[in-house]
């Protein structure tokens, strides 16, 4: 448990110094993650130690999210003016982007398997 | 009477009491969404967000106070990212097979993502102010503020729209991908990531281990993406 909170904060750890270094655009945890995946993938023994305990920590992931939500709630008056047009566009432009991405994906990964397929023969 | 003000006063300045609640509410949320089956419009988030905001209101307590309290719940999210590195190795196999019909994929969600914010607000005839503070709705909110900083939106703008997309989307997100047809835990895992960032995540891991792997990575690929993108589609559209 020690062991994999070490890690996992370590690596929060290597992925904020980078970013800060490099002035990089993205968070440091996501830098994180990916260098913990390319660390797993490196040496494996490394999997056996954090993943219990990632696990438990993403079961819970919807928690973790309520503060950050609470506050924005807090903050809708920012909306006034515009709040009903705003919320509108959220709510189309968000089911639209999930209806693309979803249905491109399908045929997507639908015609790389026959091309794959294909090739093969 | 004294001694209770006394109480309530005591409470109100620790961040004991506000970590306690924020669990407490959260513990209740999810039990009442699995007594009732799991349906939608309770997923526990949710019910516990329009609990907690009444409570602040009801106690007349600021943010800030709340916060002091509930930071250490949010303090947690920088390692549960990094965890996401365990289901993403979990599944890397499968992964790499698709790395080209997903890195499609990802451009083509990125692009709908900005333009369809950007195309209904200006149907709306929103302030170009909003309109740019829209476009970076769809990620992660600290590459987003980044983002909306960068091209003249207001960072705070910012991250309402994009909590309020991360709302929007576990809330209707997988309803909508059952009327779609869609079955594919990595296809739902992967479509919530990248439309609806950390909270689209969280859900798509309260629905199938492998569509929270592929939902996290999808979060993380389509924040830098869309990063890049921003500026040259703002630029294309004259904003």
């Amino acid at each position: 448990m020690v062991n994999a909170i070490i890690i996992l904060l370590s690596f929060q750890l290597i992925g904020e110094i980078i970013i800060r270094t490099f002035s990089l655009p993205v968070p440091g945890p996501v830098v994180g993650m990916l260098l913990l995946f390319v660390a797993m993938l490196w040496r494996d023994a490394l999997v056996a130690r954090v993943e219990e305990t990632a696990q438990y920590i993403l079961q819970n992931l919807t928690l973790l999210y309520v503060p950050a939500a609470v506050g924005v709630v807090v903050h809708l008056h920012l909306l006034q003016t515009e709040g009903l047009a705003i919320i509108i566009t959220l709510v189309v432009s968000t089911l639209i982007t999930i209806s693309v991405t979803s249905l491109s994906m399908k045929v997507l990964l639908k015609a790389f398997q026959a091309f794959r397929k294909a090739e093969g023969r | 009477m004294q001694a209770l003000t006394n109480t309530w006063v005591y409470l109100a300045q620790t961040p004991l009491l506000w970590l306690t609640i924020t669990l407490i509410v959260y513990q209740l949320s999810t039990l009442l969404y699995r007594r009732l089956h799991s349906p939608a419009l309770l997923n526990p988030i949710i019910t516990s967000i329009v609990v907690l905001v009444t409570l602040l209101l009801v106690t007349g307590t600021p943010y800030d106070i709340y916060f002091e309290g509930a930071q250490f719940v949010h303090f947690l999210l920088g390692p549960a990212t990094v965890a996401l590195a365990v289901p993403l190795y979990r599944y890397h196999k499968q992964l790499i097979q698709m790395f080209v019909p997903v890195t499609g994929v990802l451009i083509i969600g990125s692009l709908t993502g900005i333009l369809s914010a950007v195309g209904i607000g200006w149907l709306f005839d929103l302030s170009q102010t909003t309109l740019l503070s829209l476009a970076p709705k769809s990620i992660t909110t600290p590459i987003a503020m980044g983002v909306a900083e960068r091209i003249g939106g207001l960072p705070s703008l910012t991250t309402v729209f994009v909590i309020l997309t991360g709302i929007i989307g576990a809330l209707l997100g997988q309803k909508w991908l059952n009327l779609l047809r869609i079955s594919d835990y990595s296809v739902r895992g992967f479509t919530m990531g990248l439309a609806a960032h950390g909270l689209g995540t969280a859900v798509a891991f309260q629905e199938d281990e492998e569509a929270g792997a592929f939902s996290g990575l999808a979060m993380g690929l389509n924040g830098a993406v869309t990063a890049i993108l921003i500026p040259v589609v703002i630029k294309l559209l004259g904003l």
